[in-house]
């Protein structure tokens, strides 16, 4: 194989990896719009906790990678059940610019509550794999990409199982289709929604914990580019459309790495927007989005 | 079995419901007439705890109603088939059916159910694997109906089940009200399509702006010359 195939394959390694924690990140905000319509722009933030939870556990506590990661993502959880619980509840039926302005007010308190706590210093995370490296002719795979792929597949086959298969993923379908005739189910529409905060809570953590054993360091405003980048591989894929979050995030993913790889990494921010544009003029409810009409 | 005493809903400022009294007794099909806007759906649900009556008293089978949330009311026996069906045409037929059993923790019943609902609509049956929302408008009222049998209500609120439907499957779907109240459920039955509604149900109540104007067997009120001209079209 040759150099430049060399070099495309090696990009899809790490477009891989990098789009498997977007849609990890996308993929609670498309649950939560879906069943709220809010823009949770405290979902990058939250994905900040996790991965502070998780670098906590693994160098004050000496936890291995599973029970950090486990730690991170149910009190990741909790919080984000608090934060709907205490912030998005009572504006509930309010305008939804309301909402989205609390949500933005809710995000800055994480950043700047985080760096009261934790100061604005960068931390750096233990190394939790050996650092092996495998290559296969001039590509390179490291022992984190693996991980990355594999704990993203079993956590969005977890996901799909829940969503479809359990009575609360039901119930979630159900409220984020319709809450009143949820209601008429006997479906207790506040508990479906905080559900939904902690499922997608939990995949932000994370997404959190393996960006911080991926890229090593970690600080209080990690949250804010992989939340923007993630929203928009949510828009991407259809927001409210789970497999278009898992889409969208593997399209960015593999977008950014491409575009830096051919030697332009300083639009590599840029042509993700370009081609969410792009995507939008043409199908402007994402690429898996579309209509279910009910007949009358 | 149930009754209502001197109910008022309000929409903000809009009185939707002004002092609505009526009873319904087990085993009745009770039917409930008005024309747009009368406050027959504001009505059903009050009843069900989508809504909240600003004043008066709700109570089920001699139990108060009046603060009890829509689960709650729901897993004490009444199950609503609301007004446009409103199925969750993202899920499957099945699905739908299963979300109908939701508070039930009794597998082997709810399996007996389910079989009750597709010997009672067969084509349901047929069409269970399917979206519900590629079943056609008669199928999403079956389902629909179908869907609300299954927490296995004592009592059923119907919210004009003939809307939008073929006078062929109007005759149809009465004709399984009928059935379903002969197995057991009590039945109010909400509809503009008043001679149907009157052919099948024992009592009636009729709804204007607001306020019960008149009410009475319903094989009367057919006769009675004021439902005749208002409701059956002279
Ligand atoms: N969500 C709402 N907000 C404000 N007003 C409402 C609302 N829902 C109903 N109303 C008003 O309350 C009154 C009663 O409405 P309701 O839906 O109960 O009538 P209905 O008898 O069911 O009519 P239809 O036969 O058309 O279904 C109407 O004047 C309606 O405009
Ligand atoms: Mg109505």
């Amino acid at each position: 194989m040759g150099s430049a195939g060399d070099l495309i394959l090696q990009q899809l390694i790490n477009g891989i990896s990098l789009g498997s924690i977007y849609a990890l990140i996308a993929l609670g905000y498309t649950m939560v719009y879906g069943i709220i319509q809010l823009i949770n722009f405290a979902h990058g933030d939250v994905m900040m906790v996790g991965a502070y939870i998780g670098w906590f556990c693994t160098t004050v506590l000496k936890f291995s990678f599973l029970p950090a990661l486990i730690v991170a993502m149910f009190l990741s959880a909790v919080l984000g059940v608090i934060i709907e619980r205490i912030a998005y509840k009572p504006l509930r039926n309010a305008t939804r610019l309301a909402a989205l302005i609390t949500a933005i007010g809710m995000s800055f308190f994480l950043e700047y509550g985080g760096m009261l706590i934790v100061t604005p210093q960068t931390r750096t995370f233990p190394s939790v794999f050996p650092q092996t490296v495998y290559t296969f002719g001039n590509v390179a795979f490291k022992y984190g990409d693996i991980v990355i792929v594999i704990t993203t597949v079993i956590l969005m086959l977890l996901l799909q199982f829940i969503v479809k298969y359990t009575k609360t993923g039901k119930a979630m379908r159900a409220v984020s289709y319709d809450k009143d005739a949820a209601n008429l189910m006997g479906i207790n529409v506040n508990n479906t929604i905080s559900a939904t905060f902690a499922l997608g809570s939990a995949l932000a953590a994370a997404a959190g914990v393996l960006i911080g054993v991926y890229f090593n360091t970690i600080d209080p405003l990690m949250g804010i580019m992989p939340g923007l980048k993630a929203f928009i591989a949510a828009v991407l894929g259809g927001i409210g459309i789970i497999p278009g979050a898992m889409l969208g995030g593997l399209a960015m993913g593999l977008i950014e790495s491409i575009v830096s790889g051919i030697g332009y990494s300083t639009w590599r921010d840029a042509a993700a927007f370009i081609i969410l544009i792009v995507v939008l003029l043409i199908k402007p409810n994402g690429l898996l989005g579309k209509n279910i009409r009910e007949k009358v | 079995m149930l009754t209502l005493n001197n109910i008022n809903v309000y929409y903000g400022a809009i009185h939707a419901l002004k002092g609505i009294s009526f009873e319904v007794n087990k085993g009745e099909i009770v039917t409930l007439i008005g024309s747009n806007g009368a406050g027959k759906s504001t009505c059903l649900k009050t009843i069900s705890g989508l809504l909240r009556p600003k004043e008066g008293t709700l109570s089920f089978k001699g139990n108060d109603l009046t603060a009890v949330s829509a689960p709650e009311i729901v897993s004490r026996g009444i199950s609503q088939v609301p007004e446009g069906r409103r199925i969750f045409a993202n899920m499957l037929v099945s699905e739908n059916l299963d979300l109908g059993a939701y508070l039930r923790k009794d597998k082997a019943g709810i399996k007996e159910d389910m079989e009750k609902v597709f010997s009672l609509f067969p084509r349901l049956k047929e069409r269970r694997r399917q979206l519900a929302g590629t079943l056609s408008g008669g199928e999403q009222q079956m389902l629909a109906m179908g869907r609300a049998l299954m927490s296995k209500p004592e009592l059923l609120l119907l919210d004009e089940p003939s809307m939008g439907l073929a006078p062929i499957l109007v005759k149809q779907i009465f004709s399984i009200i009928q059935e379903i109240n002969s197995l057991g459920t009590t039945i109010l039955l909400v509809e503009q399509n008043a001679r149907m509604a009157l052919s099948i149900a024992n009592r009636a109540y009729v709804l204007e702006t607001g306020k019960i104007v008149l009410s009475g067997d319903s094989k009367e009120l057919m006769e009675s010359e004021e439902i005749r001209k208002a409701y059956l079209g002279g």
